[in-house]
């Protein structure tokens, strides 16, 4: 505990993009095959640094197959809730689930050179807590630190449904569910809230069995996979509405509400639409009477292509879907960045109208039966995926890895973990940055990155930005 | 002793008190800010200060009021006091060394301000730091007095404990709000973590101090 608020946490997003830029960036290092442990690789990003853009520090962790996926802070702006009095606690530690073993590792990254385990919890805490297994997603909150989980209990995940758990913000200990009352919830994915407004909303992928050894072709033909986005009165823990964005929008993943907590909408990305293989964005929004709304807002089409230069898994369909895997929004809520990991492109959308989205920006990069190069003349495997944007809004980072099994399906013949950084132009557009390309160590691909003192898809805001 | 033990004294410890409390951010001052940012109209500033004073004037009146009936025992007086203040010693001894903020005030709506601002004085043991500045001012009121009917007696105590509950909320609300009005006016919110200070050491020592002074009084005979 300190005796001031931690200098990271900010009171609105506004004042969250004028403080100091990130030095340095977190990234998760997946062994695809778990034959090495994973670990997080710490990059500089100190401008004028002699190692900027360069990995300079590993935290390799003592175990193998944790397959590290998503991770996140232990505290960040949300501590400044005037509801809490956690305004102490210090923006220090990174925790890390693996979502292959459920074990929670709790790194300090004080220092970032000199980052270490500070705790490992075992995945028999996390199963004998919660009855959940296959910890995802994590954001600090009201009552401690919260982590979605893609599995239940039992061996396969499937015994009983997915859900959230709390954990202590100090101890780290696993305080135990969050769901009083779940509703039709029964997969999960990601998860957030507006906290002054006390509602949160949570998406669904799939259970274990559907994603642990490949996506399950058949599973995703007769739509089995998640398309309903839940809302949720967030202190009471119960779901108190259920959106079907309908059948065919299968994995509804990212949910990016606005980070102005005046507003009561958000956004959520859809990978693929099984009608016409399109990739799309919904916007979800409050109504004057208090119930949800969600719309479509943008499609992305597939680009046809011959079989020949198709994976396997797509050859019948003669076409390239987008398959948006993942969106970020910038802290002032104009821009939405979309991975469209199928094509191999990154969109940038200027969404200060948020039920109408205009196409601002655009990267090529890697892609199915496309595989562009970067402009250093380096290779990039597979597509943009994992996107992060620094909190001035300046800086798009991103990785190329989805899930290790999936990656070589849709990627056969790609191997690698790359990270590359993108400049947002003045009035939007987005343009790679030539000098900014890391390829990760042999044997090792790229996932969710985190940048010192928060960033676009961390830090819950409190007040509005004015 | 005897001047620093004087009413006036006690008065003014009940008005410094409040003020103390109105500059904690724990108590709330916070959410006043907040509520005028989130509506975005100034006079829901006005409003959350009077939900925060509510909340907080009704957990110095729970605390208080049991003190206040116990009084009518006269002969145990000495005792009730040296009782109250190990009581707030001890809240203060828990709180030293039970550093964890009640995670259950996040379960608060965010809208329940007057829910919110009377738990808070509740989990902070805000009533108790009252409990000795106020049982020296009703023992003082017996001294002068002398052998009050025990009916008058309690009439007199239940009243004093509303004032003293009304005139420390008052200044906290005073408090708390000159800061909210400065911030959410003039400095703007970067200033609103910049004056965030961890108080919980300082709060739980003045407990101890409080609930010390409340038991040296009592058996100095004040």
């Amino acid at each position: 505990m300190n005796l001031r608020p931690d200098p990271t946490f900010h009171a609105s997003p506004k004042l969250a993009m004028q403080a100091p830029v990130e030095n340095f960036a977190f990234t998760v290092m997946l062994s695809p095959d778990g034959s090495k442990p994973d670990g997080i690789a710490v990059v500089d990003l100190k401008p004028g640094s002699d190692t900027y853009g360069e990995i300079v520090h590993q935290v390799m962790v003592p175990n193998l197959g944790d397959e590290f996926h998503h991770f996140g802070w232990n505290a960040c702006s949300s501590s400044l809730s005037p509801l809490t009095g956690h305004a102490f606690l210090e923006r220090r530690y990174l925790i890390v689930p693996g979502i292959r073993s459920s074990r929670v590792y709790v790194i300090d990254v004080k220092e970032p050179l000199k980052a270490k385990i500070h705790k490992i919890i075992e995945p028999e805490e996390v199963f004998e807590k919660t009855g959940y297994s296959r910890p995802h997603t994590i954001h600090c909150g009201p009552e401690g630190i919260y982590v979605s989980t893609l599995g239940g209990g039992g061996e396969d995940g499937t015994d009983g449904p997915p859900g959230i758990f709390i954990m202590d913000c100090e101890t780290f200990d696993v305080i135990g569910r969050y769901e009083m009352d779940r509703g039709e919830q029964d997969k999960h994915y990601d998860f957030w809230w507006n906290l002054p407004q006390d509602y949160m909303v949570s998406s669904e992928w799939g259970l274990p069995p559907q994603f642990e050894n490949g996506v399950v072709a058949e599973d995703l033909l007769s739509n089995k996979y998640g398309h309903k986005i839940h809302f949720w009165n967030l202190r009471a823990r119960k779901n108190i509405q259920t959106i079907d964005l309908g059948e065919n929008h299968q994995m509804a993943l990212e949910i990016r509400p606005a980070h102005d907590p005046t507003k009561s909408y958000g956004f959520c990305g859809v990978v693929v639409d099984t009608t016409n293989l399109q990739g799309s964005i919904f916007t979800w929004w409050r109504d004057d009477d208090g119930t949800w709304q969600a719309k479509k807002v943008i499609t992305i089409d597939p680009r046809p292509e011959k079989p020949e230069n198709l994976p396997p898994l797509l050859q019948g369909f003669e076409a390239v879907p987008p398959l948006v895997t993942d969106i970020d929004l910038s802290l002032d809520d104009k821009y939405l960045y979309v991975a469209c990991w199928g094509l191999g492109e990154m969109h940038q959308y200027d969404v200060s109208d948020p039920m109408n989205p205009t196409l601002a920006g655009k990267v090529e990069l890697g892609g199915i039966a496309r595989g562009t190069k970067h402009p250093s003349g380096g290779e990039f495997a597979y597509g943009p995926q994992m996107v992060e944007v620094s909190r001035d809004g300046k800086r798009v980072y991103w990785t190329n890895s989805l899930y290790s099994t999936w990656d070589d399906q849709f990627y056969p013949d790609d191997e690698g973990g790359q990270m590359v950084m993108a400049n947002v132009g003045e009035n939007g557009g987005l343009e790679l940055d030539k000098d900014f390309y890391i390829n990760f160590p042999d044997g090792y691909r790229s996932h969710q990155i985190r940048l010192e003192g928060g960033d676009c898809s961390t830090d819950s805001f409190c007040y509005p930005s004015v | 002793m005897e001047d620093v033990t004087s009413v006036a004294a006690l008065w003014w410890a009940v008005i410094f008190s409040g003020l103390y409390h109105g500059i904690n951010p724990g108590m709330g001052w916070p959410l006043a800010v907040s509520a005028a940012l989130m509506e975005q109209k100034a006079r829901a500033l006005p409003r959350a200060l009077a939900m925060l004073a509510l909340g907080h004037f009704l957990a110095m009146i729970v605390i208080l009021l049991p003190f206040s009936l116990m009084l009518v025992l006269v002969e145990y007086e000495t005792q009730i006091r040296i009782g109250a203040g190990v009581i707030v010693i001890a809240m203060g001894v828990y709180l030293l060394i039970n550093r964890r903020h009640p995670r259950f005030l996040a379960r608060v709506h965010p809208a329940r301000l007057a829910l919110w601002s009377f738990l808070a004085a509740m989990a902070h043991g805000a009533g108790l730091m009252l409990v000795p500045i106020f049982l020296g001012i009703c023992a003082i009121g017996v001294d002068e007095v002398d052998h009050l009917a025990a009916e008058k007696l309690m009439g007199n105590n239940v009243g004093t404990a509303f004032i003293v509950a009304a005139l420390h909320t008052f200044a906290m609300t005073v408090a708390g709000g000159v800061i909210a009005v400065i911030i959410y006016l003039w400095l703007g919110l970067k200033f609103l973590s910049k004056t965030w200070f961890n108080l919980d050491i300082i709060w739980a020592l003045s407990l101890i101090v409080v609930g010390a002074f409340g038991i040296y009084t009592a058996y100095s005979g004040h």
